[in-house]
């Protein structure tokens, strides 16, 4: 982080990157996980469903490189077509959460101090009062598990993390005097916060979006585990880790 | 502060009604006839209409949200459709068992997390905090449940120091603990991780303020600056984080309390879910909730001691 401190010329930047090791590690191993999802998409080194049972349970070898399961399947394609789940499910509802928050924030905003204002906060209050995993598990639990529904409840207890960061960095945008200009110039509440606000406060938001991916991930993995996530025969490393608990 | 204490009673009356009107609705909307699955395959219409009738399901839909609220205000939270005994009896048993995993799980990770994360802000770029920092970030990733199977293959399966799951129950508070140390471990990690961090980097923070540097101006010491002057500022954000991870420990607990076979309220209410027993899970999410709503009403009291800055502000 220390060598995005100060200022960079953006052609520098790469360079900045590429020499920070913290960058690198964390670069190298994105880029495996993703690689793996993509690549699942296509191709698989076996069928990931393909139960082969006379052959369960083997070790790493040649063939099966992480070994088969209880049900002779291979690990590696398991894993592989995994990762595919929990990206997308993670990013989708990350992109919902992010898609539904931000305009509430900057809506709110936008008319600050009002009883709109004070509406939109004190609802997403409550929905930041439910403990995400709650929220994830009675969704499921009305609507029955699924990938689908994982990400309507992942994406939910996202959209109060991007209105309170949208409305607090926006809030302090409104007093700026290129803000004022704009005003001046006619534009409307509207036409700002979509193209003065947003942009400004774009950065804090990509930030806060990788943070709440990797929490998505974590909680359609938790998701999976007791069962609520996709369903088989689509792998989700975690249920894989349930069957296997020892 | 009265005026500030009132302002927060009232706010949090409001969102305790208001999650209590979200959980109700949500659960109405949930198909299946609670009297048809009571009855299994003995049910008959009438029957079912009778069941219904005792269950007190065929009012309007206003009237049984008041006969719920109501019941709970006075602990009746109705007859459970699966167990076909009270609510409040199975929440009643299972509190004992959730609370302390909670309260432990906090207390371990505040205990974790408080020395080290001391300890990476004191020695700051060292190859201690660098490792540290290594360490919580991969707390971080790691989810629980894979971490708690870890724990149970090690400490229980290999090792025999624990049990690898169940409860004891309270007779022997020895077993009792010993029985929730590997779950509350499990919880706390990722937790502790993620405090240790706040608190280095907030602790950074006020170590770089001017009044520190007037207190090493004065004479005192490193040690002496970080200790009473520097570590109560650093502590705001980090009672914070104190606050939202107790809400965190109480969801965090539905799953951990599978992998160890607690028969704790997370645990209910998973097998309420599973089972279709909405009448459980109804009012053990509300009591959840309830139970954050709380914390974040102390921690904003809390907050308000600490720093008498806040206690201006309504918000």
């Amino acid at each position: 982080m220390s060598s995005f401190a100060q200022p960079l010329r953006q052609d520098s930047l790469w360079r900045a990157a590429l020499r920070s090791r913290n960058f690198l590690i964390g670069a190298v191993i994105t880029a495996v996980f993703v690689l793996a999802a993509v690549v699942s998409i296509v191709w698989t080194p076996y069928d990931f469903a393909a139960q082969n049972i006379p052959n369960k349970f083997k070790p790493p070898s040649a063939e099966h490189w992480f070994g088969t399961d209880h049900f002779g399947r291979d690990i590696l394609s398991m894993i592989m077509r995994g990762a595919q789940t929990s990206i997308t499910v993670a990013l989708v509802a990350v992109s919902v959460g992010a898609a539904i928050g931000t305009p509430l924030g900057l809506w709110a905003a936008a008319r600050r101090g009002t009883l709109l204002d004070e509406t939109i906060m004190r609802l997403n209050d409550l929905v930041f009062a439910f403990p995400a995993l709650l929220i994830a598990i009675l969704i499921t639990a009305v609507f029955g598990p699924s990938a689908l529904n994982a990400i309507i409840a992942i994406g939910i207890f996202n959209v109060p993390v991007f209105a309170r960061l949208a409305r607090a960095g926006a809030l302090t945008l409104w007093q700026r005097e290129f803000i004022m200009a704009a005003r001046v110039a006619g534009k409307g509440p509207a036409r700002i916060s979509a193209e003065h606000i947003l942009p400004n406060i774009f950065n804090t938001l990509l930030v806060q979006i990788t943070i709440q991916f990797a929490l998505g991930i974590l909680a359609e993995a938790a998701l999976a585990y007791v069962g609520l996530g996709a369903q088989p025969p689509i792998p989700a490393g975690a249920r894989c880790s349930r069957t296997a608990r020892p | 502060m009265p005026a500030f204490l009132l302002g927060r009673l009232v706010s949090l009356t409001l969102s305790l009604l208001a999650a209590s009107v979200v959980i109700f609705l949500v659960l109405e909307v949930v198909p299946g006839d609670p009297a048809q699955f009571m009855l299994g395959l003995n049910a008959t219409p009438e029957l079912a209409d009778a069941l219904r009738e005792q269950l007190g399901l065929n009012g309007a839909l206003h009237e049984r949200y008041f006969t719920w609220l109501f019941g709970l205000l006075h602990g009746d939270l109705g007859i459970s459709y699966g167990y076909k005994v009270p609510v409040a009896d199975l929440v009643a048993d299972r509190i004992w068992i959730s609370l302390p995993l909670a309260i432990y799980a906090l207390l371990l990770s505040t205990l974790i997390a408080f020395p080290v994360g001391i300890l990476a802000a004191s020695r700051r770029n060292s190859p201690t905090d660098v490792s540290i920092m290594g360490l919580t970030q991969l707390g971080v990733a790691v989810p629980n449940f894979w971490f708690a199977m870890l724990l149970v293959l090690l400490f229980a399966i290999t090792l025999r120091w624990f049990s690898a799951g169940g409860f004891a129950g309270w007779q022997d508070p020895v077993a009792a603990i010993r029985s929730l140390t590997l779950p509350a471990i499990a919880l706390a990690l990722p937790q502790a991780s993620i405090l240790a961090r706040v608190m280095r980097s907030s602790l950074l923070d006020t170590l770089g303020e001017d009044y520190v540097r007037s207190a090493r101006a004065k004479g005192l010491t490193r040690g002496q600056t970080l200790w009473k002057h520097a570590l109560r500022n650093a502590l705001i954000p980090v009672l914070t984080i104190i606050g939202l991870q107790f809400s965190f420990l109480l969801a965090g607990a539905v799953i951990i309390e599978n992998v160890f076979f607690l028969p704790g309220l997370g645990r209910l209410v998973f097998q309420g879910i599973t089972q279709r027993d909405l009448i459980v899970v109804k009012s053990v999410v509300m009591i959840l909730v309830f139970a954050v709503i709380l914390v974040t009403f102390l921690v904003d009291i809390a907050y308000a001691l600490v720093d008498p800055r806040l206690r201006r502000s309504t918000r």
